[in-house]
C-alpha cells in the first residue's frame, strides 16, 4: 500500500466516487472484524468489493457478540458472519430491539457440536454415534472429574446448553465450559501430542479442521422446537435432547439505515452468498499460508473475481 | 526483639482488636457446628431470594433514563466525535487510515505522499530522541525497539496501536493533571475523588466494556475512552502527592516576587513538583499499554486484536511475538520516560550559538528527513515497509518448539501429577468447603480479619461491602472468586516470598529479578492463558498457574526492596550481638522488611482479583464467567452489579492490609 506506484494506483481509484454511485454516501462503510480468520478475511474481501466500486471503507475490531449492540446503533454498517448456533440469541435479541435486520444466508451451512479429533476414535471405535458415549465415559475421564466423561464445552457466551444435553439424554460426563475458542485450541493441541482422546465443542467452517481431522458426534437428529417443546427428541421430559442442526444459517445483518445511506453497497450485500469452500479457502490463505488478512483477500479476490463480479454488476 | 519496639499502648489496642476479632470469629465457629448439625434455618445459610434487591433491573432503567431521557448519549457522542477527529489524524500520519487523508494527498517536493511515516524515519528519530534523554544505551533500546517492530512484520499493527496510544496519554496526562491540582486545592474534591478512584482500579475491565462500547461507540474512540479512564487515577495521585511536598521556602521565595496566583501554580508549584509529575506520566504510559490487549475487545486496533485472533487460530509463536514486541514497547517507553524524570534541564552559557544549543534535535530532524526521502526510493523500499514474506518472524519455529516441550514425558508427568494433587486434595476441597459455610459465619470471618489487620475502620468497611455482596444476589460465584484469590495468593507466597529473599542477597541476581518482574508484568496476560491450558487442561489449576504468574511479581518485587531498605545499623547491631544469617533474617530483616511486603501482598491481591476475571478466557465458574456472559445480551444493570462486587471484595482486603502497614511502620520507626 505504501510504495510509490501503488500509492499513485490508489489515488486513482480515490478520485472515481461520485461517478459510478451517485446515491451512495461518501462517509465510510463500517465493516466490523472479529478474531477468527475467516470473518477477516470475507470482511477484507467485501471491504475490497466496495472499494473497487468507488466507495469508502473502514474495519474496526470489535467483540463478536457485543457487535449487534453496534450495528442496531448505526456505529458499524453490517455484520458479515452471523452464526446461527453461536450469535443467534445476540442477533435475535437485536431484532427484536429494532435497528438492525436479516440481509439473507450465505449458501453456506454452519455445524456446530460435540466433536472429537480422529484419534480418539481408536479408544472408542463405536463413535461418531451418540450412544457410544456412555460406554466410553471413562476414557475421556480426567483427575477432576473422577469416573465421569469430560466434555469441554464452548464458551457460556455461546450459550451452547451442553450441560442440559448431558442431562437430557443421561450422558455420564461432566460438562465444563472453555473460556474461548483459544482455550478449545489449547485443549486439543496439549492431548495431540499423547494422542489422548478428548471432546470438545468445535464448528465447521473452521481452520481447526485443517489442522487436526476429526469428526462430530452424531446426536438425534435436531427437530425444530427441541430448544422450546420438550416432547421433541427422544427424552420427552426435557429440552435440548438433540443434537445441533446440521446445516445452520449463516446469515448476512445489517444496520436499518444502511439502505438509504448506501444503496448500491446494500444492493451488493444482499447478493453476497459465499459458499463452504470458498469460507475455507479465505481462512486457510491465513492460517494455512501465513498471509495478512488484507493481502489473503486480494489473492482470494483475483482467484475469484468471476464469483463476485456478478453481485456488483446487477446493482449498478 | 521487635515487639520491644511497640510502645505498650499499641500492644494493648493490638491485644484488645484480637480480643474482638476472636469473638468473631467464635461466633462464625458456632454458626458453622449449627450448620453441620443441620439445625441452622436456611435464611442463615444463604439470603432467600425474597431479601435480594433488584438492584440490576433498578440499574437498567437508571442507565435508561440517564442514556436517553437525560441526553447523556448525545453529549457523549459528540466527545466521541471529536475524539475520532484526533484519532483519524493520527492514524492517517501513523499507517495512512484513509479516512480523512490529509497526508496521503499532499505532495512534497518529489515525494507522492507524505503519510505514513516510513519505519525506518521513526527508529531513527527515536534512536536520536533516545540519545537525548539517555546516551547510547537508550539510543540502542529506542532504535532497536522500532527496528524490531518493523522487522518482525509487525510494524503496522504496532502503529495502528500506538495511533490511539498517542491520543489517550495526553489526555489522560492534562485530564489527571488538572484534577490533581484541584485535588490539592480543594478539600471536598479529594474527598469526592478518592473513592471514586478506588473503584475505578478494582472495576474487572470487562464492566468498561459495555457502557464504553455504548456510549462512546464502538472502535478506536471507545478504546481509547476506556484506556483514559484506566491510566487516569495514578497521575492524579502523584500531582496531588507532588505538590503537597513542595517545601515551604520555594513556595516563600515565589510568594516575595510577588507571583500571581496563576504565576504560582505554573511557575513555582508544578516546577518544584517536576519529579512526581513526570513520575505520574510514566504511569500513564504503563497503564496505557497494559490495556494494549484488554481494549481490543471495544475496537483497539493493532497489536492487541491481531494478538487475539492469533490466539484463536492457535499461532502461538506468532502471539508470543506480538507479546515480545509489546514489552519492547513498555520498556522503551518506561526506561525513556524515567531517563526524563532525572534529566535536569541543561543551562547553556551566554552566546552559545543556536544550532550547538540544539544539536541533538536538528539531528534527529536531520535523520528523519533523509530516512523518509531515502526510503521513497524503490532500492529502498524495505526501509519503508516490510513485508509479510520478508519479516523475520519464526512463527512456526516456536510453534514446534512448544509442541516439543509438551510432549517431553516428564513434563507432562509433573503436570499431570500436579493437576490430580492441587485440584483433587486442594483446591476442590477448599471451595467446597468455602461454598460451604453459611454467609453471615463468612462475612464474620472477613469482619474479624480486618478488624484484627486494620482495626475499626477497614472492619466496618468489610461488614457493609460484603453485606453488598451478599445482597446482590451472587454470593456463590463471590465466593468462587475469592475462592480463586485466596488460592492464587497463597501459592505466589509460597513462591515468590523465598524467591524475593534469595535474590535479595545478592545485587545482581536482584537486578535480573526485577527485570524479569517488569517484563513479566507488561507481558500481556492473554499470553499467559494458553500455556496454562496446554499444561494443565481447562481446570482451576490452569487459572491459579495463570494467575499465580502474575502474583508472584508484585511479592517477590517488595520482598526485594522492604530487605534492601532495611538500615544497615539494624543488621550491624545484629551481628554483633552474634546472630546467624538464619536468625538474622528471621529477627531482624523481616520483620523490618514486612510493612514494605504487605505492600506487595496488597498489589498482588489486586492483581489477582484483575486476573481473576480475565481468567474466564481459561473457563472459570465465578463472578468473571457469569460477566463474560453479559456480553452477549446487553445487560448492562447486570454487569455493573456484578464488577461493582469484585470491587468492592478487592477494597475490602485493599483497605485492611494499608492499614495495617501504616500502622505497622509507624510502630517500627519506619515513617
Amino acid at each position: 500500500m505504501k510504495s510509490l506506484l501503488k500509492t499513485m494506483a490508489a489515488a486513482a481509484v480515490v478520485i472515481a466516487p461520485g461517478v459510478a454511485f451517485a446515491e451512495d454516501s461518501n462517509d465510510p462503510i463500517i465493516i466490523p472484524i472479529h478474531n477468527w480468520s475467516s470473518q477477516i478475511v470475507m470482511s477484507n474481501v467485501v471491504g475490497q468489493m466496495y472499494e473497487s466500486m468507488g466507495l469508502n471503507v473502514e474495519f474496526v475490531t470489535t467483540d463478536s457478540q457485543a457487535v449487534y449492540e453496534s450495528v442496531r446503533l448505526g456505529d458499524v454498517a453490517l455484520e458479515l458472519e452471523v452464526w446461527e448456533g453461536a450469535f443467534g440469541a445476540s442477533f435475535r435479541e437485536a431484532l427484536s430491539k429494532g435497528g438492525l435486520h436479516d440481509v439473507g444466508d450465505h449458501d453456506a451451512v454452519t455445524r456446530e457440536d460435540w466433536w472429537y479429533p480422529m484419534w480418539t476414535k481408536e479408544s472408542c471405535p463405536g463413535l461418531p454415534s451418540w450412544e457410544a458415549l456412555n460406554d466410553c465415559a471413562a476414557v475421556f475421564a480426567t483427575a477432576e472429574t473422577g469416573d465421569k466423561g469430560r466434555y469441554l464445552d464452548g464458551p457460556v457466551d455461546w450459550l451452547k446448553h451442553g450441560q442440559e444435553r448431558a442431562a437430557a439424554l443421561n450422558l455420564n460426563f461432566t460438562v465444563i465450559n472453555a473460556g474461548s475458542a483459544a482455550a478449545l485450541w489449547a485443549e486439543i493441541g496439549a492431548a495431540e501430542a499423547d494422542k489422548k482422546p478428548v471432546l470438545v465443542f468445535n464448528w465447521t467452517p473452521n481452520f481447526a479442521e485443517a489442522v487436526w481431522p476429526g469428526e462430530f458426534v452424531e446426536f438425534p437428529a435436531w427437530e425444530d422446537g427441541c430448544d422450546t417443546d420438550p416432547t421433541k427428541g427422544p427424552n420427552k421430559d426435557e429440552l435440548y435432547d438433540c443434537g445441533n442442526p446440521a446445516n445452520g444459517y449463516l446469515k448476512k445483518a445489517a444496520w436499518d439505515g444502511m439502505k438509504d445511506k448506501w444503496p448500491t453497497a446494500y444492493c451488493v450485500l444482499s447478493n453476497i452468498s459465499f459458499t463452504n469452500p470458498q469460507i475455507a479457502e479465505m481462512a486457510k490463505l491465513v492460517d494455512t499460508d501465513d498471509l495478512e488478512p488484507v493481502e489473503a483477500a486480494e489473492e482470494w479476490l483475483a482467484a475469484n473475481g468471476d464469483a463476485v463480479q456478478p453481485w456488483i454488476d446487477s446493482c449498478s | 526483639m521487635v515487639a520491644q519496639a511497640d510502645p505498650s499502648n499499641a500492644a494493648l489496642s493490638r491485644l484488645s482488636s484480637l480480643h474482638f476479632s476472636v469473638v468473631l470469629l467464635v461466633v462464625s465457629a458456632l454458626l458453622m457446628i449449627a450448620h453441620s448439625m443441620g439445625v441452622l434455618p436456611a435464611w442463615l445459610v444463604r439470603l432467600p431470594e425474597a431479601v435480594i434487591p433488584p438492584t440490576a433491573e433498578v440499574l437498567d432503567v437508571v442507565f435508561a433514563f440517564v442514556q436517553n431521557d437525560l441526553g447523556l448519549i448525545h453529549v457523549t457522542r459528540s466527545i466521541a466525535a471529536g475524539l475520532e477527529y484526533l484519532l483519524d489524524a493520527t492514524g492517517n500520519i501513523l499507517y495512512g487510515k484513509n479516512r480523512f487523508p490529509y497526508l496521503n494527498r499532499v505532495s512534497f517536493l518529489f515525494i507522492e505522499s507524505l503519510g505514513p511515516i516510513p519505519w525506518s524515519a521513526v527508529a531513527a528519530g527515536m534512536a536520536v530522541l533516545g540519545f537525548w534523554l539517555g546516551g547510547w544505551r537508550m539510543a540502542i533500546l529506542a532504535g532497536g525497539t522500532f527496528v524490531w517492530t518493523a522487522m518482525i512484520g509487525q510494524w503496522d499493527i504496532a502503529m495502528q496501536t500506538m495511533s490511539v496510544l498517542i491520543v489517550a496519554a495526553p489526555i489522560a496526562f492534562l485530564i489527571g493533571l488538572m484534577l490533581g491540582i484541584a485535588a490539592w486545592q480543594w478539600r471536598w474534591v479529594d474527598n469526592a475523588i478518592k473513592p471514586i478512584l478506588s473503584v475505578l482500579q478494582t472495576l474487572p475491565f470487562f464492566t468498561y466494556l459495555l457502557p464504553a462500547v455504548i456510549f462512546f461507540k464502538v472502535g478506536p474512540t471507545a478504546a481509547a475512552v476506556a484506556t483514559i479512564i484506566y491510566a487516569i487515577p495514578p497521575m492524579i495521585l502523584m500531582t496531588t502527592l507532588g505538590l503537597q511536598k513542595v517545601s515551604p521556602d520555594i513556595v516563600e521565595a515565589g510568594k516575595m516576587s510577588g507571583c500571581t496566583r496563576w504565576q504560582m501554580l505554573t511557575r513555582v508549584y508544578i516546577p518544584a513538583a517536576r519529579t512526581e509529575i513526570l513520575v505520574g506520566v510514566n504511569q500513564v504510559i504503563m497503564l496505557c499499554l497494559a490495556m494494549v490487549v484488554l481494549t481490543a475487545f471495544i475496537g483497539m486496533p493493532g497489536l492487541g486484536a491481531k494478538l487475539l485472533a492469533m490466539m484463536n487460530s492457535f499461532k502461538l509463536g506468532r502471539s508470543f511475538e506480538i507479546g515480545v514486541t509489546i514489552v519492547l514497547l513498555a520498556i522503551t517507553l518506561d526506561r525513556l520516560s524515567k531517563a526524563w524524570v532525572v534529566k535536569q534541564p541543561k543551562h547553556w552559557e551566554r552566546e552559545t550559538p543556536w544550532w550547538e544549543r540544539h544539536f541533538l534535535l536538528l539531528l534527529g530532524l536531520g535523520a528523519f528527513a533523509a530516512f523518509y526521502i531515502i526510503s521513497q526510493f524503490q532500492t529502498f523500499e524495505i526501509l519503508n515497509e516490510v513485508g509479510r514474506k520478508q519479516s523475520w518472524s519464526k512463527g512456526r519455529e516456536i510453534d514446534r518448539w512448544i509442541k516439543g516441550v509438551l510432549e517431553i514425558d516428564s513434563i507432562q508427568a509433573v503436570t499431570g501429577w500436579l493437576r490430580w494433587f492441587l485440584n483433587v486434595k486442594v483446591l476442590i476441597p477448599f471451595r467446597n468447603a468455602l461454598l460451604w459455610v453459611p454467609t453471615p459465619a463468612l462475612i464474620m470471618m472477613v469482619v474479624a480479619l480486618a478488624y484484627w489487620l486494620g482495626g475499626r475502620k477497614p472492619a466496618i468497611y468489610a461488614a457493609v461491602f460484603f453485606g453488598i455482596v451478599a445482597l446482590s444476589g451472587w454470593w456463590d460465584r463471590s465466593v468462587i472468586t475469592l475462592y480463586t484469590v485466596i488460592s492464587a495468593v497463597t501459592i505466589s507466597m509460597l513462591l515468590g516470598i523465598p524467591m524475593g529473599i534469595m535474590a535479595s542477597g545478592n545485587k545482581r541476581l536482584a537486578n535480573w529479578v526485577l527485570l524479569t518482574c517488569d517484563s513479566a508484568q507488561t507481558f500481556p496476560s492473554f499470553i499467559y492463558l494458553i500455556p496454562a491450558i496446554m499444561l494443565f487442561g481447562v481446570n482451576d489449576v490452569a487459572v491459579v498457574f495463570s494467575i499465580v504468574i502474575f502474583t508472584m511479581v508484585p511479592l517477590t518485587r517488595y520482598t526485594i526492596e522492604g530487605l534492601r531498605a532495611v538500615p544497615l545499623e539494624m543488621t550491624e547491631a545484629a551481628d554483633m550481638s552474634g546472630a546467624n544469617a538464619l536468625q538474622k533474617l528471621v529477627s531482624v530483616r523481616l520483620p523490618l522488611a514486612l510493612p514494605t511486603m504487605a505492600v506487595g501482598f496488597n498489589q498482588a491481591i489486586m492483581f489477582a482479583f484483575f486476573m481473576v476475571i480475565i481468567a474466564a478466557f481459561i473457563g472459570t465458574q465465578d463472578l468473571g464467567q457469569e460477566l463474560q456472559r453479559t456480553l452477549a445480551g446487553t445487560d448492562l444493570g447486570k454487569n455493573i452489579v456484578l464488577g461493582i462486587n469484585v470491587s468492592l471484595m478487592a477494597l475490602t482486603f485493599d483497605m485492611a492490609i494499608l492499614e495495617w502497614a501504616k500502622r505497622r511502620k509507624k510502630a517500627l520507626g519506619l515513617g
